[in-house]
């Protein structure tokens, strides 16, 4: 079995105002020194039966067909065996 | 004309669009239900406004894999038109029918009021009897709306003419108070390049009869009709 964590972000020069909302939020707290705040999606795919070589094609057509947005997101992920 | 309109899962926009197409306008207006997988007999497709999917992952992400997309998709391509109204509008984003993406309001509220835009350009099926620089009232009704692109699709959407509508004050400004999402340019509509295939905002099905608080959302289903009667555009 393999674990895939992926990690979607919003791209550089996207604004993100759930994350500016947050930032707000922080300092409202009286945490010094947040410089920004962006917020994205984890997500963890279990797969069976494959070896890591196919788990990373996989996956990787997985977050390029669904999982991410081309045009407003980046994506990365790293593969956990159990 | 015909049309038909594609209810997903969540959907709620499509009893006010067959009401506007029906009774209003006096047109045949079918439900197609999302699993179907063939159009007969469609000249214009509708995506109405609503959740399909529950917006999960992003608005229109698996909207846009439903199986009778590959249909939408082809029906476009042959020159049909399509005609993709708020959730529809992200929906067509998602499928790459249209360019860009319509992302979290940045006043991160879902905003329900009536809005106007301005008619940027009457060189569409769906604007052709409006008058260019016309301003038109109607509600908006969506928590992601802001419209984004990067700067070279902006550059391209600029160069072909395929902005259609941005929001604008009544006097018809496209002013920053005037824009409620954060969208682009205030861009609240843009076309394909073939210009078959429109995306907007906000509402003109909820905006099709003076008692609703104006009736200028009508003018884009008659401009479809004007266009229908002139060639037949699934034959285009």
């Amino acid at each position: 079995m393999i674990r895939a964590k992926i990690y979607v972000t919003l791209k550089r020069g996207v604004l993100d105002p759930q994350g500016e909302t947050v930032k707000g939020a922080l300092e409202a707290l009286g945490f010094a020194g947040v410089k920004d705040v962006r917020i994205g999606k984890f997500m963890v795919i279990t797969l069976n039966d494959v070896s890591r070589e196919d788990a990373t094609r996989r996956v990787g057509e997985m977050c390029k067909k669904l999982l991410a947005n081309p045009v407003i997101e980046d994506f990365r992920f790293e593969l956990e065996e159990e | 004309m015909r049309f038909g309109i594609i209810v997903f899962p969540g959907s709620n926009c499509e009893l006010d669009c067959q009401w506007v197409l029906q009774s209003v306008l006096g047109q045949q207006a079918k439900l197609i239900w999302h699993r179907e997988k063939a159009l007969s007999d469609c000249d214009c497709l509708i995506l109405p406004g609503g959740f399909a999917h529950g917006d999960y992952l992003r608005t229109g992400a698996i909207a846009r894999f439903s199986p009778i997309m590959a249909a939408v998709e082809d029906h476009a391509r042959r020159g049909g038109v399509v005609l993709g109204i708020c959730n529809g509008f992200q929906i067509l984003c998602e499928a790459g029918l249209l360019p860009g993406v319509l992302l979290r309001n940045t006043s991160v509220n879902f905003i329900c009021r009536p809005v106007h835009i301005r008619v940027e350009t009457t060189e569409t099926p769906f604007t052709a009897t409006c008058a260019q620089g016309q301003v038109l009232r109607m509600p908006i009704n969506h928590n992601e709306g802001r419209y984004y692109a990067d700067d070279e699709t902006l550059a391209r959407l600029q160069a072909h003419n395929q902005v259609i509508f941005r929001y604008v004050t009544a006097a018809g400004e496209a002013t920053e108070q005037a824009n409620p999402n954060g969208s682009l340019g205030n861009i609240a509509g843009v076309c394909n390049e073939r210009r078959n295939v429109l995306g907007v905002m906000p509402h003109p099905e909820r905006a099709s009869e003076e008692l609703l608080g104006s009736a200028s959302g009508l003018s884009l289903f008659e401009s479809i009709l004007n266009y229908g009667r002139a060639a037949s555009p699934t034959h285009r």
